[in-house]
């Protein structure tokens, strides 16, 4: 049992009752006086050269106040990774996509900006379409981008060790393959947008976004604004995923039509302009060799990925890194050999999503393991315990991990869900179609570097105490989009303080507050908790000293504990601050009445000593990583790890799959808290889920989505789900604050693999293309029995 | 042409015009200001817009507004006393049921009701009763722990 009163327990989120009674402000929630709507026209074709855009008729409209194109925005260039930026606010030469935008409008209400919208005209010269991925390249292929030679956005190529070394030091070599469909992040709340400019020409944008510095810092550049002039406010957010994580063309649309009207302006997406502008997980196509010797320690892997990344480079150049550099991980591997292509297609743009790049690549690799395992005749779960890392070791690829509790986190699992008996009936006991299946995971704890380069700090906190005494606020630039950071920096606040978690007020999400990278690579609790950790004993520190101060004791000999300053030496009288403070408060009712000095007392005591009391915090991790070209990505100052066995029923006959349980087991670190650890791990189980068994966007052969809604875009539903068991590992993380790190993407790496080692195991069938489908599962059944006479 | 109609709304009368083709949806957020309830398709696929009409779980952006002339409409806004919450509100709350909190209006108004006409629910019971209601952030483990807590709770 840890000495925290607060971290390491099951607290209730601090934004928890507000969303509880329907008074947390989500960006749509909100209007600003004099407020405009708007509205952006997206093409209706996936690639065709623009000859013409008339706005005329729209502009006439009554109620319209502004129509605005290519020609009032600009077409400076810009993107998320400076080596690719490849967007335009608005197209000028072509559209690449169905959905990509040509205009916008700011009216009087949401309907006569859709009117305006519809009435401007467009010429279009339609080109032949790019869809298919893995034809991209292929010679005479129409190109999308001048810039991208064959279609290819970002290439990768690594060799690590010796593969063929590797080679021939195995027993067993296998070749696999695995292919994924596109999919949404399917997030609850549609992003929406306000911005308004005042008179000082100081533009504020509220968003839902998970990165307001990275939105910050794009706004400036493609409006021509002084950064300092831009300010994003994220208020409550529905959900993120990853693709949140990035500036979008509506944001700074509906900016310019604020700067073009003089008047607040809104927009908010409908659902299908969520799947059209996605940002969500790319198509990947993955082939895998590799070996194993004759003692189950793998020997080389050798990698070959395409992803198909739709019309624009979005985040895909860190994915096609990350798809890559996380399988250096969790197991010993020497000899790894990387080859990746991100391509770009005519369909809407792929970006960063839970688990990024690394997903499916993982889904293949922990698959691959099975198969191999089987061929060997070890226990699947043995031959990774065989191989798994330990802390201090470095991958490949010079990933070093600091802490690591892999081994446990799979023996964890193996026992809970009674692997080795459930396996042990298999042919036996164990009922027709019921399989169990295992698989590892390893992902980053924060991106080691922040996409733009700079020795930026990644984040700061500063944590003010209340003048008038009694309480403090934290302020930070941090993005809660739901995965709960702001109730994390409370209770590292409230820890150090010695405070009631009631006493702590988290402010964040704003450009004004602090600088913050935002919510991605599941860098919040590391990072930005270790500079709230850092604030909060800034703050504790001064005011113990001013209380030493007045006491004429040296400070080292004061604490403050359950909201009292407390002497660790001889007992001190404190009477004279006591009555200093009761004269001030003549006429209050709550005034001290313990024995002790409150930290109410003390924090107004050191305000009339100091002024105001305010403490930060900075991070930013040290240098990381080898010296190979993209050696950056995958870097991180810790690594999360996760095992998972799901148990399914497969229906022989339709070849529908029932998850009948899933166990998991991820190493956090340390768990601020226990309770949002859990519910991270059980998202994740989920997400892994339907993108193992039902998600993916479909297209027809204009580059149309058929399925942008969440009825036939099919997520998990209560019904779908089982029950969801979340153990918690932790091998406590030198470099995270208490020794914290992830959980909020690494948890997703097993449940894939994990899902389609069961249904093996159920059914004798592998399917090597996801979704897992019925029709796919039934196809490969008929299919083995034919074959089997 | 706007048309006359009244409701109650969290036992509140309101008497207001509004287009026939406005929904409850945006009768509810807009005209009366009542944010809680959230948007999350327009389409009927989430759950994220549930209210219940005449005690009945209802998609409000589904229903016109015109549709509800009469009619007792609850929302999120009204669970809670006296800006107390209720036992299911504090069982979410207690229980991490709520993450991003955007599916939590829609999932509260649906348990709401499940505890209402069945208040031992099983697991299956509660499964069922909330699976038109989508949440992308929980797996539903916790929210369906913390409807079975409010309901052990209303039976203490």
């Amino acid at each position: 049992m840890s000495d925290y009163k607060i971290l390491n327990t099951r607290a209730p989120r601090v934004d928890a009752r507000d969303k509880a009674i329907g008074k947390a402000v989500y960006t749509d929630d909100m209007t600003r006086p004099n407020m405009l709507y708007a509205a952006i026209l997206h093409s209706p074709l996936a690639h065709a050269n623009i000859v013409n855009v008339d706005t005329s008729k729209a502009k006439r409209i009554p109620g319209v106040h502004a129509v605005v194109t290519s020609k009032d925005a600009g077409i400076e260039p810009y993107g998320v990774s400076p080596a690719r930026y490849d967007e335009t606010i608005f197209c000028h030469d072509k559209v690449r996509y169905i959905g990509d935008e040509i205009a916008a409008v700011a009216a009087d209400d949401p309907d006569i900006a859709l009117d305006a919208v519809r009435s401007i005209k467009v010429d279009f010269e339609p080109l032949p379409l790019v869809l298919d991925g893995e034809r991209a390249m292929d010679e005479g292929q129409p190109l999308l981008h001048k810039q991208y030679k064959n279609n290819v956005c970002a290439q990768v190529h690594w060799n690590f060790g010796d593969i063929e070394q590797g080679r021939r030091e195995s027993s067993i070599i296998r070749t696999d393959s695995m292919s994924s469909k596109m999919q949404d992040g399917a997030f609850m709340e549609p992003q929406a947008i306000i911005a308004e400019v005042d008179t000082s020409g100081n533009l504020t944008m509220w968003s839902s976004t998970q990165a307001p510095h990275y939105v910050q810092r794009t706004l400036a550049m493609a409006l021509k604004l002084p950064i300092n002039k831009v300010r994003v406010i994220k208020p409550a957010v529905g959900g993120g995923f990853g693709p949140k994580a990035s500036c979008s063309t509506a944001e700074l649309a509906v900016c310019l039509l604020a700067m073009k009207t003089g008047r607040p302006v809104k927009m908010t997406f409908d659902r299908e302009q969520v799947f059209l502008h996605s940002r969500a997980r790319h198509q990947f196509f993955h082939t895998m060799t590799s070996g194993l010797r004759d003692d189950g320690t793998i020997a080389f892997l050798e990698h070959n990925c395409l992803l198909d990344g739709g019309a624009y480079a979005s985040f895909g150049i860190a994915t096609i890194y990350y798809a890559g550099s996380l399988l250096g991980g969790p197991y010993r591997l020497k000899n790894m050999k990387y080859d990746g292509y991100r391509v770009v297609t005519n369909k809407p743009v792929c970006g960063a999503q839970r688990g990024h790049g690394a997903v499916i690549a993982r889904a293949l690799f922990e698959v691959q393991l099975d198969r191999m395992a089987e061929e060997l005749g070890m226990d699947p779960i043995e031959l990774r315990l065989k191989n798994v890392m330990d802390t201090g070791e470095t991958t490949c690829n010079e990933l070093f991990v600091s802490s690591f509790g892999m081994r446990e986190a799979l023996e964890a699992v193996r026992d809970s869900a009674a692997w080795k008996k459930k396996r042990a009936s298999a042919g036996k006991t164990r009922a027709a179609g019921k399989g169990i299946g295992a698989a590892c995971g390893f992902f980053v704890s924060g991106a080691g570097y922040s996409i733009y380069r700079s020795k930026t700090y990644h984040c700061t906190v500063v944590t003010k105490v209340d003048e008038v005494g009694g309480g403090v606020l934290v302020s930070s630039g941090a993005a809660d989009i739901g995965q709960g950071s702001d109730t994390m920096l409370a209770m590292i606040t409230a820890e150090e303080l010695g405070l009631p978690l009631d006493d702590v007020r988290v402010q964040s999400g704003d450009t004004n507050l602090s600088m913050d990278l935002g919510a991605y690579s599941s860098r919040t609790t590391l990072m930005t908790g270790s500079a709230c950790r850092d604030a909060a004993r800034d703050v504790k520190r001064k005011i113990l000293n001013a209380i030493a101060g007045r006491m004429s004791v040296p400070p080292e000999t004061l604490d403050i504990k359950d909201g009292h300053i407390i002497s660790l030496g001889d007992p001190i009288d404190f009477s004279d601050l006591r009555d200093e403070y009761l004269k001030e408060h003549f006429g209050f009712s709550d005034l001290p009445d313990s024995p002790l000095l409150t930290f109410r007392e003390a924090s107004r005591i050191a305000f009339l000593e100091l002024g105001t009391v305010i403490g930060t915090g900075s991070y930013r991790p040290p240098k990381l990583g080898g010296s190979f070209k993209g050696a950056a990505v995958g870097t991180s100052p810790a690594f999360g790890c996760s095992a998972q066995v799901a148990e399914v029923t497969v229906d022989l006959e339709t070849g529908e799959i029932t998850v009948d349980k899933i166990t998991g087991a991820h190493d956090c670190g340390f768990a601020i808290n226990t309770t949002q650890v859990e519910g991270q791990m059980q998202g994740s189980m989920m997400m892994g889920m339907g993108e193992a068994l039902m998600e993916q966007i479909c297209y027809d052969d204009k580059g149309r989505i058929l399925n942008a809604n969440l009825a036939e875009y099919k997520i998990p539903t209560s019904l779908d789900m089982p029950h969801l068991d979340a153990i918690i590992v932790e091998s406590h993380e030198p470099n995270g604050p208490y020794g914290a790190k992830e959980v909020g993407e690494g948890a997703i790496m097993p449940v894939i693999p994990s899902i389609l080692n069961a249904v093996y195991d159920a059914t004798g069938v592998r399917i090597s293309e996801l979704p897992v489908t019925p029709e796919r599962i039934a196809e490969a059944l008929r299919k083995k029995r034919e074959s089997c006479g | 042409m706007k048309r006359i109609i009244s409701l109650t709304i969290n036992s509140v009368l309101y008497e207001l015009a509004v287009e026939p083709r406005r929904t409850l949806l945006e009768l509810i957020r807009q005209d009366i200001g009542l944010t809680g309830t959230k948007k999350g398709c327009g389409i009927g696929d989430c759950g994220g817009c549930t209210v219940l009409v005449d005690g009945i779980p209802t998609f409000s952006c589904l229903m016109l507004a015109i549709q509800a002339e009469g009619c007792e409409v609850e929302t999120v806004e009204g669970l809670a006393t006296d800006g107390q919450l209720n036992r299911l509100q504090e069982a979410f709350v207690e229980h991490g049921a709520i993450q991003c909190g955007f599916c939590t209006p829609g999932m509260l108004m649906t348990s709401t009701e499940l505890l209402r006409h069945n208040p031992n629910p099983t697991e299956q019971n509660i499964r069922e009763a909330i699976s038109g209601n989508l949440c992308r952030c929980t797996g539903y483990q916790k929210i369906v722990e913390a409807i079975q807590h409010a309901s052990e709770a209303d039976n203490e």
